[in-house]
């Protein structure tokens, strides 16, 4: 399965947010290939179609809608808790939710262990 | 890095808020606490801390602190950053201090402020006392381990000297012209 990881730099989250990543494809037992790409510029933002930092797209699919209005540039991006707070970092459930979906389409991916 | 240092004076500011007023720093001379926060709109780091600075203000103000929300982001740029988009937010949210707009940059300049948040606390002399973040945690507030603000607001308020006076700011970057 393919994991992409892209982040901007002044965005503090993306550490945490990749060793999340890390965290739940472990957690759910994926083989997965995480790229982990660094927006420099506003051209690599419209190139990458960079919603904010950090993004996680499993198998090509944002783990998280992306608002009609969004622009691709270099930003931080917003995600919500269940609970409805916004925050910097993609929830784990969120990450596992978009790992499981992907799984579900894509069977014949190698599991772990 | 802030240009102003732990022991510095503030510096004054003249600014528009969402209220329609001009806000300045004089205007806050009776209080004996001012917290200046460099915030915005768009942030998501801004979003996740602003209930924390709407209960702060709530907690503090029978003490006399007052807190000032400054927005200095490109509104250009940053289209969601605009004072009628600032107004809603303000009225969205309830926030219960000023949320100015400091259109030209110069007094986010002058600070030396870089992220947003980023706190700036002054003593009843208007002497920087602590600089910062708010808190440890932007994501989760049931797992904070550090006040940072609170504390800092607890010591200048009891006379007592602010045990952690600087922290890095935390959040997105302040989005020059």
């Amino acid at each position: 399965m393919e994991i992409t990881f892209l982040y901007f730099e002044d965005c503090p989250s993306h550490t945490e947010a990749l060793a999340r990543l890390r965290q739940a494809v472990a957690a759910e037992g994926c083989a997965a290939d995480i790229e982990v790409i660094k927006v420099e510029s506003e051209a690599d933002a419209e190139r990458y179609q960079f919603a904010g930092s950090p993004t996680i797209r499993v198998a090509g699919q944002d783990i998280a809608p992306i608002p009609p209005d969004t622009r691709y540039a270099l930003g931080c991006r917003a995600y919500r808790h269940p609970d409805g707070r916004i925050t910097p970092l993609p929830p784990l459930e969120l990450i596992q939710r978009a790992l499981r979906t992907a799984q579900q389409v894509y069977p014949d991916a190698e599991a772990l262990g | 890095m802030s240009n102003l240092k732990i022991g510095d004076r503030a510096l004054p500011f003249a600014l528009p808020g969402v209220d329609g007023k001009q806000h300045t720093l004089e205007e806050y001379a009776d209080r004996q606490a001012l917290v200046i926060i460099f915030s915005c709109n768009h942030c998501p780091y801004v979003r996740a801390w602003e209930d924390r600075m709407v209960q702060i203000q709530a907690d503090y103000a029978d003490q006399g602190v007052q807190l000032v929300a400054i927005n200095a982001n490109d509104v250009v740029k940053y289209p969601a950053d605009s004072m009628e988009a600032m107004i809603e937010r303000a009225r969205e949210k309830g926030f219960n201090f000023p949320y100015l707009q400091d259109e030209t940059q110069a007094i986010a300049r002058s600070y030396g402020a870089e992220r947003t948040p980023e706190v700036f606390l002054f003593d009843q002399q208007r002497i920087l006392c602590y600089h910062g973040a708010i808190d440890d945690n932007y994501d989760n507030p049931a797992a904070v381990q550090q006040h940072y603000l609170r504390d800092a607001l607890e010591a200048v308020l009891n006379g007592t000297s602010v045990l952690i006076s600087e922290t890095p700011p935390v959040g997105c970057t302040v989005k020059w012209k």
